[in-house]
């Protein structure tokens, strides 16, 4: 039963992360692949932790996965803003 | 799982071939994250969990920070250079040669000795349970006690660098970072995180993966975060603090060994009773110094403003 | 061939790219980089070799810990000095038997 919950969700962020990484090669310009990156990675990867969280042996592995998942959130959050600002004053000088 | 492998390490090669082949400096940098991560996922195949903590930390994210640093600093001085690479068909048939001469070399390795019976006997005088701990700072403790030697002597290297007028200048360039913006909010929720984050590290190596090496290197980063987000004034490389940090970790080290000389049981030796908590006070020392040594190697030469020019 | 098979091989192909790159490129800092892929392959190899005889054996995977360092600071000081002689003349290669007659003028030209 856990292993099906395992594989259901992990497979559903595998998805997630081909989304987020098609979304990287088509999209025409830096914001739109910030866009797909961030959501679609973001997503993904937080399926993926749930999915492996169901294989845990005890509480102290699930709390180190979410904390793993809220550092990945931040940063990642954190960059995307910062290349997109770095784009912004790149593009638009004015 | 062969299958995993097999693609890992096609994964692997292939990076490694976008950043030899690749147009410029910064496209191979960001291919060398990259590759780090995918070296990292191989050495916990390998069964090698300390190793893809110091792989991912230091080797990927580290190094990359360094390169990063670097690419700044020669786009500040105006540098130019043609960045591309032509096909060097004598270089080419020699590595050939050489990765061939590897292959073949592995083939032909003997089988070594099972590594089992004297460490597995050692181990219970240790006084920590990580195997590879227990190797690095008791067992082989001069390998590391010169290895934090080497990494100051690498810092003086740098130090070295610097113009004669700019000796007491800050560590690293002015940062403008926006008050209120991401990266400031983001500098002050980091620290306090990946602090906890090292000291666990530190202290989980004596019986999970992890040590001070691994720990270290992440308390450096989170240093590095607090400057480049204007948390932390750009240190003075004349303060007496710092250095003392710097110097802490070898020092420490090399007391235990001397202490170990006076006890009877021989130059960093550690008598069985105190091995335990010996190790701990070690780590603690080492993990300071390594984690300034790290952030100044990465912040680079003490440089004032005014022999750069464009803010980055 | 086994997994183990897999990983010294891809070392040894990281060493023979790694020599490649340090030999073909003129960018200095992508020669860095490309030592650093030495380094790691040979890391590689030495990690796979570790765990021929079945368990793993922690000697080999502290001293690899230790290279990891050390290549950490060899390449800390190496971008140190690129810096340093790019800033000093305008070039991060360093010129070739051709070029070299443009030595001198570089280092009047310096700033």
């Amino acid at each position: 039963m856990a292993d099906m919950a395992t594989y259901v969700l992990t497979g559903l962020g595998l998805m997630f992360f081909l989304a987020g990484t098609v979304g990287l090669i088509r999209f025409p310009d830096t914001f739109s692949r910030l866009h797909a990156l961030t959501k679609a990675d973001n997503l993904g990867l937080g399926l993926t932790a749930l999915g492996i969280a169901f294989q845990a042996q005890s509480w102290r592995e699930i709390a180190l996965l979410v904390l793993i998942w809220a550092l990945a959130l931040l940063s990642s959050g954190t960059v995307a803003q910062l290349v997109a600002r770095t784009a912004l004053n790149e593009t638009d000088p004015e | 799982m062969i299958l995993f492998d097999a693609t890992l390490c096609a994964l692997i090669i292939a990076v490694a071939l976008a950043i030899v082949a690749g147009r410029d400096s910064f496209r191979a940098i960001v291919f060398f994250i990259v590759y780090g991560l995918f070296v990292s996922v191989a050495w916990v195949r390998l069964d090698a969990v300390n190793v893809a903590l110091a792989e991912a930390a230091i080797g990927a994210g580290l190094t990359a920070v360094l390169f990063l640093a670097g690419i700044g600093r020669l786009r500040r001085a105006h540098v130019q250079a043609d960045e591309s690479v032509p096909l060097h068909l004598p270089a080419a048939s020699a590595c050939t040669g050489l990765t061939a001469a590897l292959g073949w070399a592995w083939f032909a390795l003997p089988l070594p000795d099972r590594p089992g019976p004297q460490l597995a006997q050692a181990m219970p005088q240790a006084g920590v349970e990580n195997a590879v701990t227990a190797v690095l700072l008791n067992f082989r403790a001069w390998d590391t006690l010169l290895e934090s030697v080497v990494l100051l002597a690498a810092l003086i290297g740098v130090w070295t660098l610097t113009r004669d007028g700019n000796w007491s200048a800050p560590v690293g360039l002015p940062q403008h970072v926006r008050p209120g913006g991401v990266l400031s909010g983001f500098g002050r929720v980091l620290p306090p995180v990946g602090f906890l984050v090292g000291v666990y590290l530190v202290y989980a190596g004596t019986s999970r993966p992890g040590g001070a090496f691994q720990g270290g290197t992440v308390l450096a980063a989170v240093g590095l975060v607090a400057a480049m987000a204007g948390m932390v004034r750009p240190p003075r490389i004349t303060a007496t603090g710092w250095r003392v940090a710097l110097i802490i970790g070898p020092l420490v080290f090399l007391l235990a060994g001397v202490a170990g000389e006076m006890l009877g049981s021989g130059f960093l030796t550690l008598p069985v009773a105190i091995a335990g908590n010996a190790i701990l006070a070690i780590e603690i020392a080492l993990t300071v110094s390594i984690a300034v040594t790290l952030a100044f190697l990465v912040l680079g030469p003490p440089e004032s403003d005014d022999s750069g020019g464009s803010a980055s | 061939m086994s997994a183990l098979d897999f990983f010294a091989l891809t070392g040894a192909a990281l060493v023979g790219l790694g020599s490649y790159g340090l030999i073909a490129i003129r960018h200095l800092l992508r020669q860095i980089i490309a030592f650093n892929l030495i380094g790691s392959g040979l890391f590689l190899f030495f990690g796979a070799a570790a765990v021929r005889g079945g368990d793993s054996d922690p000697v080999p995977q502290a001293l690899i810990i230790t290279g990891i360092v050390v290549a950490l600071s060899a390449s800390a000081l190496a971008v140190g000095l690129v810096v340093a002689q790019a800033e000093a003349s305008g070039h991060a290669e360093l010129p070739d038997g051709d070029k070299a007659s443009d030595g001198p003028d570089d280092a009047e030209n310096a700033t």
